[in-house]
């Protein structure tokens, strides 16, 4: 306590929400009952697919006059399928033994089978979340701002920060003010911000760009070569930009591109066939594009969904994993505007938005998370945990909800 | 394995309209109101219309040929109404795994629950509640579903009493839920007509339950937390009962057991789906309410937000229904927002048509702005000009349904796009002025729209809530 109390204090920082708190102290009680039930088990253990039969059994007869007296027991065995596909794994970031200098590395994809579906094959990596941070001064909603306010114009402290208190597993440096129509800051000044962060933590970087096509190439050039050999994720790569330099530099420089569009699952397989001609799938990260809840997220859900079943079908183009910027859960209305009171108070309204937003896309299998309030990555790696950690519910406590007093 | 109830069902996919339209009496009467019979096979597989809409269909000689249509058009998970009259609910009825196979049918119903021994104040106040419960959202109001109505106390007059109240309150289907037959008897005799859902068959008590569910003619759930094979002879035996309409619990546990949660989930909907299991293809119910088992000390805050992360992946991961016990709309509407865009159309794009929209009564210097064609940006942005009640033109680009910021990414909103469409709109004749206010999320397209249409651009705000203030300081200045 002493501890987290002085890194608060070295930071400059108040984490006054409740909430953290509150869900620090949720986990401790989820790890109350923990209970295997060994004939749980047996249904998950299956080696050995069963094909179903393909011979038609005539329909059920009408139910005979006799009632039964007793359970009728029948079998269940798990409808598990196999796959010709698999995804990709990527590296991201490289320890000093690797060329580096990063503390650790990410290892995302190579999946073999739909996302979490555990019955049929572990989950091979975790899914990961890179915390934004940005450059300069950006419009924030207040629940995140309420929890980033001291370090807004300082990136090297708020990655310290979202490293060591909100739990980061990567950081992803938005260079927002390299934009002509913003301050048009040189990519010298973007290597010297990069510098910074670079310096205050050893979690593997995601490079994020301003979106100008011309200017982000510019930008990411002059960063792939100042740190050779890190395997940073360059945020990103779109067809509109000069691909086959980015892609070039990209692979030169020992980085990894991230492949982005705008949801449509055949410019993907597009961008990506240009960018095989000079990098190795092991290079491609891909983002579909990100819709918030409740404005799209229907759209992203399928398209990423459609995207993870049909390289698992043997689509190779579409076998790379995939990052989402959730973060973008922020744009809708609902998660940062002060409402009517009923739907109050925005400051849990905002974070549920984001988490909601993340879990619906990790269902669809989605493997890296770009996000934004510390409530809501603690919550999406409290349930990755329990997804793969793999342990038995109580059923003999369940039954008791029917009558459980509230 | 010993044996299987299955059937081998081609997917939603492969029913073609020819295998529908060879059933039909082929006479292109027309009664039905479509060209000729084709036209309704084609529509009977897309979903758009019924079979009873055809009438020589209904006729006796043609009820071998009606029998067997219903059966090709069965879907794999049965359609099962709880309730009676308007706010009846369907669940299930669901033709696909994946949304964008086809699309999914019923949207997962939400149930608030209310207990035996809590005050009549508390029970009134969570109906109210419910009832009450209304998210506009896209020219669509997002509801409540149903109330699901537990004995605590397992006294079978409190729940008879409870039921009773319930039911002169509110017109929401229930859920009775008690293990306890003789309560859940109680609680029938108090709304006997009314079709609720019996929560729940177990391997103890099946076969009152069935005697129940057959004298009410209502509905079973069956609740086998954790275990398949036990979920799938309950069904075998509630069929073989003669119970049709039932209704699969497979335990929705959160923090451990989560992930068996999921795989329970998956693997029922894919063995009905994909493998043609009877036994299986029932609604799935999911009750994140069991956080609540675990409170121990927990602010409640953190339980409501628990509570509704579970039921957000429930109703991604095939719940037709789920029972919670938050009624705090700040924990509900993430979830119901996020039912209604899993259960959207795939098939048809969320897109209004785009085109010069007229706001009040607008003149040669009122102000002009832009948005994209994305259903939801549009209603938005449109109720906001509404509410300030001030005269204004709003040109729709086309930006093939996709939002402001995701529209710019993705170089569906452009320039070019831009400039086209203030030519195609006419709005050059309509104003004296050449000022367009552009969303503040497409900022960074001000210089080449100035460029490619003479135009001077003024940046609007980030958000369309803020254009009347925008309207009032900025525009007023500028004429």
């Amino acid at each position: 306590m002493a501890k987290s109390e002085k890194d608060e204090a070295a930071f400059g920082l108040k984490l006054s929400p409740r909430l953290l708190e509150l869900l620090a102290k949720l986990q401790e009680i989820e790890l109350e009952d923990f209970e295997m039930n060994v004939g749980d088990l047996e249904i998950w253990i299956q080696p050995g697919t069963v094909a179903a039969p393909s011979v038609a059994v005539p329909r059920m007869a009408p139910p005979v006059k006799a009632k039964p007296m007793q359970i009728i027991e029948a079998e269940f065995v798990p409808p598990i399928e196999s796959y010709s596909g698999k995804v990709v794994e990527v590296t991201l970031g490289a320890t000093k033994k690797k060329g580096g200098s990063r503390g650790k590395t990410v290892i995302i994809g190579g999946e073999t089978a739909p996302p979490f579906y555990t019955f049929e094959q572990p989950m091979p990596h975790p899914p990961v979340i890179s915390v934004d941070v940005f450059d300069m001064k950006v419009p924030l909603a207040k629940a995140v701002k309420m929890h980033v306010k001291d370090v807004l114009e300082d990136p090297a402290a708020w990655a310290k920060l979202a490293v060591k208190k909100f739990g980061a597993d990567l950081l992803t440096v938005h260079l927002i003010s390299v934009d002509p129509l913003v301050k048009d800051a040189s990519p010298k000044d973007a290597v010297k911000t990069v510098e910074e962060v670079a310096q205050a933590v050893d979690v593997p970087l995601v490079i994020g760009g301003c979106g100008d096509p011309k200017k982000d190439a510019d930008v990411f050039e002059a960063i792939a070569e100042t740190f050779a050999g890190e395997r940073f994720l360059i945020s990103s790569i779109t067809k509109d930009m000069d691909v086959e330099r980015c892609a070039k530099f990209i692979k030169k420089h020992g980085h990894v591109a991230l492949s982005f569009t705008p949801m449509d699952l055949n410019l993907a397989r597009e961008l990506n066939r240009i960018l095989y001609d000079y990098l190795p799938k092991e290079d491609i990260v891909m983002d579909l594009t990100t819709a918030a809840l409740g404005y799209g997220l229907d759209y992203a859900f399928t398209n990423m969904e459609r995207a993870r079943l049909a390289a698992l079908m043997g689509d190779p183009e579409l076998a790379h994993p995939m990052s989402s910027g959730t973060t973008n859960a922020w744009a809708a209305r609902e998660a940062w505007l002060e409402m009517a009171p009923e739907w109050e108070p925005r400051e849990l309204r905002g974070p549920l938005w984001e988490v909601t937003t993340a879990l619906t896309l990790l269902l669809a299998g989605v493997d890296l998370f770009m996000m934004m309030h510390p409530a809501a990555v603690k919550t999406l790696k409290d349930i990755v945990k329990q997804l793969l950690g793999g342990s038995a519910g109580n059923a003999d406590k369940l039954v008791e909800w029917v009558s459980m007093k509230t | 394995m010993s044996e299987r109830e299955t059937k081998a069902k081609g997917g939603i996919r492969e029913l073609s309209p020819i295998d529908v339209y060879k059933l039909l009496p082929r006479t292109n009467c027309k009664e039905c109101g479509e060209e000729n019979c084709m036209a309704f096979a084609t529509k009977l597989v897309n979903r758009e219309v019924s079979l009873e809409q055809c009438p020589p269909l209904l006729k006796k000689e043609n009820e071998k040929a009606y029998k067997q249509l219903r059966e090709l058009l069965k879907p794999p998970i049965r359609e099962v109404v709880v309730g009676v009259g308007d706010r009846a609910v369907k669940l299930g009825g669901k033709l696909v795994m994946y949304r964008h196979e086809f699309t999914y049918f019923n949207p997962t119903a939400i149930a608030i629950d209310v207990t035996d021994e809590m005050s009549e104040d508390e029970v009134l106040d969570r109906i109210k509640r419910t009832e009450n419960f209304c998210f506009e959202y896209i020219g669509q109001i997002l509801r409540l579903d149903m109330v699901a109505v537990r004995s605590t106390s397992n006294d079978p007059d409190k729940f008879k009493a409870l039921v009773k109240k319930v039911a002169d309150n509110t017109n929401l289907p229930l859920i009775l839920c008690s293990l306890n037959a003789n309560v859940l008897e109680a609680g029938l005799m108090a709304t006997p007509k009314a079709r609720p859902l019996l929560y729940a068959a177990t391997k103890d008590n099946w076969r009152e339950m069935a005697e129940l569910a057959l004298m009410y003619n209502c509905p079973l759930a069956i609740f086998a937390p954790g275990d398949l094979k036990l979920l799938r002879s309950l069904a075998k035996t509630l069929i073989a009962y003669g119970v049709e309409d039932l209704v699969l619990d497979p335990g929705a546990f959160a923090g451990d057991g989560l992930a068996d949660t999921l795989n329970n989930f998956t693997m029922i909907r894919r063995a009905c789906c994909k493998r043609g299991d009877e036994l299986l293809g029932f609604p799935l119910l999911g009750v994140p309410m069991t956080v609540w088992m675990e409170k121990g000390d927990v602010p409640e805050e953190v339980v409501k937000w628990k509570e509704a992360y579970v039921a957000a992946m429930l109703i991604v991961r095939y719940a037709d229904a789920v029972v919670m016990h938050s009624v705090d709309g700040w924990s509900l509407l993430p979830d119901v927002v996020l039912r209604q865009n899993i259960y959207t159309d795939p098939r048809k794009p969320v897109a209004v048509e785009p085109g010069l929209k007229v706001f009040g009564s607008p003149d040669a210097n009122s102000p002009v702005m832009f948005t994209t064609n994305f259903a939801l940006t549009y209603y938005t942005v449109a109720s906001d000009i509404e509410n300030a009640k001030v005269n204004a033109y709003l040109l729709v680009v086309d930006t093939e349904g996709i939002a402001v910021d995701s529209a710019v990414a993705g170089r569906k909103l452009t320039a070019e796009k831009v400039a086209d469409a203030i030519k195609a709109s006419g709005i050059e004749g309509k104003v004296k002025h050449r000022k367009l206010i552009i969303p503040g999320k497409s900022a960074r397209l001000s210089g080449e729209i100035e460029e490619l249409s003479s135009w001077q651009v003024l940046v609007g705000p980030r958000d369309s809530s803020e254009i009347p203030k925008f309207l009032l300081e900025k525009w007023q200045k500028q004429t």
